[in-house]
C-alpha cells in the first residue's frame, strides 16, 4: 500500500514477516494482550475498562489486526492510534505500551506522540461527547455563549466529563462548517445554528436516559 | 487506456446522464442542515411519480452556498424544464420541488442564480464542485477528469509541465504565496530517486473550509495535480494529509482514490505509460501546527508535529530525507485546468503579480455566508458588500483573514484590491483563504485576545519565543480586556510582539503577533480606552 522502503533510517524497519514473528515473543514478555489472557475471566464490563480477559484479548488482537495491516511501520504510528482510540475508547498506558512494543519505538517516543495531538485522550470519555466548535466564525455568531452556559449546566469546565460518566464537554479548533455557525458536534453529528437553550436541552436529553 | 479510450469513456459517461438532474448537496454544511433526508424524501417521489427514466437524484458536492443550505438544484437539459435552484430546502418540501418538473408548484425557497453572490464569481477550481458526484468517479470523468494528465504524460515532457506551471504565474494557495513553477523546478532539479508529493490538507485556520469543500466535492481534482505533479518532478508516492477533523473528506477521497486505480489511472504504468504513481492518505491528529510544512512532513513520518529549521528546505530534503514537494489542496486542483486550457489562459486571469482565481470562506456577520471563488484583484467591497450582502445590522467594522497568522483589515480600507501584496501591505495576509466580517459589535481586543488564546495553546512548544511569548501576549491582553491594563503594559505587548515575530522558529510563531499588531494600528481607540491610570512608578530611593 504504501512505501516500503525509507531512505536514510538509522534503522531499516522490520519486514512484515519479521516484525510478526518479532511481535510474538514480546506479548509474552509482558504485554498487556498477554497479561490480559492469563487474568481469570470475571464478566464484561464497561467497554472503557480493560479489566475482563476475553474482552481484553479481543480488542488487543484488534489493534495488532491493524498494526499487521500496517506492516508494523513506524510511521504508522499516527494511524494506528487513531484506531485504537476508537477500539479503547481512549489511550491508556498499557495500550501504548503494547503499541510501542509491537512497532518497536521507544515508549517515550509513543508517548510523545500520544500527548502531542488534541485528539488523542488518555482519560476515559464520557458515554456521549458534546463538542462545541469555537473557530472565528462560530466564535462571532456566539458559540463561546453556548459553551459558557454548557460549563455552567453541568458544572464542568471544557475537556471534562460529568461525574456521572454521561457528557464529555470538548472544545474544537474549527470543524470547517463556518456556513453554518454557530456549530456544535453531538455524538458525531454536526448541528447547524445551535441556541444555547437547544445545547442544554441535548446534553439533558443525555443525561436523562438512564 | 489510451487517449481514445479515455476521450470515448468520457463520451459514455455523459451520455449515461439524465437529461433532468436533480442536484442535492451532501457536504457537511448542508449533511447538517438533514440534507441527507431531503435527498431520500427527493428519491422517494422521483420513484413515486415514475419519472426515474428521465431524472435522476445526485448527491453531489459544495454549491457554496452554505448559509442558505441545503441547497437543491434542478439541472436540465430538458427545454420545458428551466434550470433553477432551491435554498433552505426541508424533507418536507422536497417532494413538490419534484412535482415542478410536471408543471406543479412548490413552496421551497427559489434561489436567484443572478444575485452577486454567484454572478460575479469565477469558477476554475470549483467549476465542478456541486455538478458531480464526488463518490462515482464517472461523473467526474464525464466532465473531463483525467485527461489533463493523459495530455501531460504523452504529449509534455516533465520539463514542459514544469514551465507551463512556471508560466502560468500559479502562486501557493495555502497562505505564503510561493510561486509553484518555482518550487516545482527545485524538485525536480534534484538529482533522480526517490522524492514524494505532498498534499497539504490541514486546514487549520478557524474560519476556513475551501480545501474540505473541495476535498469533498471534487477529490479527483487533487488526485489528477498531484499525479502531474509527480509526473513533472520524477516522484511516484504521493501522500495527501487530511485532518481528522474532516472525516466525509478522508472517506471521499479513500473512495476516490480506490475508483481511480481501478481505472488505472493512479498505481502502476498509468495509461500504459511508463510513469507510476501511489496516493495514500495521511489522516491528521488535531494540531494545528502541522500545517507548517517541516511539521507536516514530521506527522507524516509518525512523528510528533514540531517543525525543524529550513534550510535545507523540504525541496531538498524532506520526507525522509528525500526532495518532497508539498503544495496546498487548491494549489493541486489549480494544475489540471491549466494544463489542459493552457499557462496563457490561467496568466490573464487576476492581477499582475497574482495570477488565477482565489475560494474565501466569507463567513462571520455577513449576510450570506459560505464559499466563493473570485478572481485575483476584485476589491474586498465587492467581496464583502455586494456578494456577502453586508452585515444584517449595524455596519462593516473589519474583515479578517488569513486566520490566526493574518490580520484585521477595516472597512476604510474595503476598496483595497484582493492579491498577495495589497492584504501584505495591510499588515493582513492573503493567508489559505479565510475571510471573517466583523460588525461594529465586535470587540477588537476580544478578537485580537482570541486569537492569541489559539495561538498559545496550538503553540508547538518547540522555541521558546513562541512557547513563552504567546502565553506572555495573552496574559497582557487578558489584563487589558478585564481592565486591569495600564500605557505600560501596552507597550510591553507591543515589543513583545516584535520579538515573538523575529525570533520564532516557524511560520506560527513568527505570524502569531500579526492579529495584535494589526488591531493596535488600526483600533488604538479600542485598546486605550480600556487602559487604566499608569500606576507603575520607579521608587524614588533604593533602599
Amino acid at each position: 500500500m504504501a512505501i516500503a522502503t525509507k531512505p536514510d533510517q538509522d534503522q531499516p524497519v522490520s519486514q512484515p514477516s519479521g516484525a510478526v514473528s518479532a511481535n510474538a515473543p514480546m506479548s509474552q514478555s509482558g504485554s498487556a494482550g498477554a497479561a490480559g489472557s492469563k487474568a481469570s475471566g470475571s464478566k464484561a464490563a464497561k467497554p472503557a475498562k480493560a479489566t475482563d480477559s476475553s474482552a481484553v484479548d479481543k480488542r488487543f488482537k484488534a489493534l495488532d489486526l491493524v498494526m499487521k495491516r500496517q506492516q508494523y511501520r513506524q510511521d504508522a504510528l499516527i494511524e494506528v492510534l487513531h484506531r485504537s482510540q476508537e477500539i479503547f475508547g481512549y489511550l491508556e498506558e498499557k495500550t501504548l505500551l503494547h503499541v510501542a512494543r509491537s512497532l518497536q519505538l521507544p515508549a517515550s517516543h509513543v508517548l510523545g506522540v500520544a500527548t502531542f495531538y488534541h485528539l488523542f485522550s488518555l482519560k476515559p470519555s464520557g458515554e456521549h461527547t458534546c463538542v462545541v466548535c469555537l473557530g472565528t466564525a462560530c466564535y462571532v455568531k456566539g458559540s463561546g455563549d453556548v459553551l459558557n452556559a454548557l460549563e455552567k449546566h453541568t458544572g464542568i469546565q471544557s475537556g471534562a466529563t460529568t461525574s456521572d460518566g454521561k457528557v464529555s464537554l470538548v472544545t474544537a479548533r474549527c470543524i470547517g462548517a463556518c456556513g453554518i455557525a454557530p456549530a456544535v458536534v453531538f455524538d458525531g453529528q454536526v448541528a447547524a445554528q445551535v441556541t444555547t437553550e437547544q445545547a442544554i436541552a441535548r446534553i439533558d436529553q443525555w443525561r436523562g436516559d438512564a | 487506456m489510451d487517449g481514445h479510450e479515455l476521450l470515448d469513456l468520457a463520451e459514455q459517461c455523459a451520455q449515461a446522464k439524465k437529461p433532468i438532474r436533480v442536484h442535492c448537496c451532501t457536504s457537511t454544511g448542508c449533511q447538517a442542515a438533514r440534507s441527507l433526508e431531503v435527498k431520500k424524501a427527493l428519491e422517494k417521489r422521483v420513484q413515486d411519480c415514475q419519472l426515474a427514466d428521465r431524472v435522476e437524484v445526485v448527491g453531489v458536492g459544495c454549491m457554496g452556498f452554505c448559509g442558505q443550505g441545503p441547497m437543491v438544484e434542478l439541472d436540465s437539459t430538458d427545454p420545458q424544464v428551466t434550470t433553477t435552484h432551491y435554498e433552505k430546502v426541508t424533507p418536507e418540501q422536497a417532494p413538490s420541488i419534484i412535482d415542478t418538473i410536471q408543471g406543479g408548484q412548490t413552496d421551497a425557497l427559489q434561489g436567484n442564480s443572478q444575485h452577486p453572490f454567484f454572478a460575479k464569481q469565477l469558477l476554475i477550481v470549483r467549476n465542478h464542485s456541486g455538478k458531480v458526484d464526488p463518490e462515482r468517479i464517472e461523473e467526474s470523468i464525464a466532465l473531463g477528469a483525467y485527461q489533463a494528465l493523459h495530455h501531460a504524460l504523452f504529449e509534455l515532457t516533465p520539463e514542459a509541465v514544469v514551465q507551463e506551471i512556471s508560466k502560468s504565474g500559479l502562486r501557493g494557495r495555502g497562505g505564503a504565496g510561493y510561486p509553484t513553477g518555482l518550487k516545482w523546478a527545485t524538485v525536480a532539479k534534484m538529482p533522480p530517486g526517490q522524492k514524494y508529493v505532498i498534499c497539504n490538507g490541514d486546514e487549520g485556520d478557524p474560519g476556513a473550509f475551501m480545501d474540505r469543500s473541495v476535498l469533498e466535492s471534487d477529490p479527483h481534482r487533487i488526485l489528477e495535480g498531484m499525479a502531474i505533479a509527480g509526473y513533472a518532478v520524477g516522484a511516484d508516492q504521493g501522500f495527501i494529509y487530511v485532518r481528522a477533523e474532516y472525516p466525509l473528506a478522508i472517506h471521499r477521497l479513500q473512495k476516490a482514490i480506490q475508483q481511480a486505480k481501478q481505472k488505472g489511472f493512479l498505481g502502476s504504468q498509468i495509461f500504459g505509460s511508463g510513469f507510476d504513481f501511489k496516493v495514500d492518505i495521511r489522516v491528521g491528529a488535531g494540531a494545528f501546527v502541522c500545517g507548517e510544512e517541516t511539521a507536516l512532513i514530521a506527522s507524516v513520518e509518525g512523528k510528533r508535529g514540531t517543525p525543524r529549521p529550513r534550510p535545507p528546505y523540504p525541496a531538498i530534503s524532506g520526507l525522509w530525507q528525500a526532495p518532497t514537494l508539498i503544495n496546498n489542496v487548491e494549489t493541486f486542483a489549480n494544475i489540471a485546468p491549466i494544463i489542459r486550457k493552457g499557462a496563457d489562459w490561467f496568466a490573464g486571469i487576476g492581477t499582475e503579480t497574482s495570477k488565477g482565481t482565489k475560494i474565501f470562506s466569507l463567513t462571520g456577520k455577513v449576510c450570506n455566508t459560505g464559499l466563493i471563488e473570485v478572481p485575483m484583484g476584485i476589491s474586498l467591497r465587492t467581496i464583502v458588500e455586494e456578494m456577502g450582502g453586508g452585515v444584517s445590522e449595524g455596519q462593516v467594522k473589519a474583515v479578517q483573514t488569513g486566520g490566526p497568522s493574518g490580520g484585521c483589515i477595516p472597512s476604510s480600507y474595503l476598496d483595497t484590491p484582493v492579491d498577495y501584496e495589497s492584504l501584505a501591505a495591510l499588515g493582513s495576509m492573503m493567508g489559505s483563504g479565510g475571510m471573517v466580517v466583523m460588525d461594529d459589535k465586535t470587540s477588537m481586543v476580544e478578537v485580537a485576545r482570541f486569537y492569541m488564546e489559539f495561538c498559545r495553546s496550538e503553540s508547538c512548544g518547540r522555541c521558546v519565543p513562541c512557547r513563552t511569548g504567546t502565553v506572555q501576549l495573552h496574559d497582557l491582553l487578558t489584563k487589558l480586556v478585564e481592565g486591569r491594563g495600564t500605557a505600560f503594559d501596552l507597550a510591553q505587548m507591543e515589543s513583545l510582539c516584535q520579538v515573538v515575530r523575529h525570533t520564532s522558529l516557524c511560520g506560527l510563531g513568527m505570524s502569531a503577533p500579526n492579529p495584535i499588531v494589526s488591531t493596535l494600528r488600526y483600533f488604538p481607540e479600542e485598546y486605550q480606552a480600556l487602559l487604566q491610570p499608569d500606576r507603575w512608578r520607579i521608587p524614588a530611593t533604593v533602599p
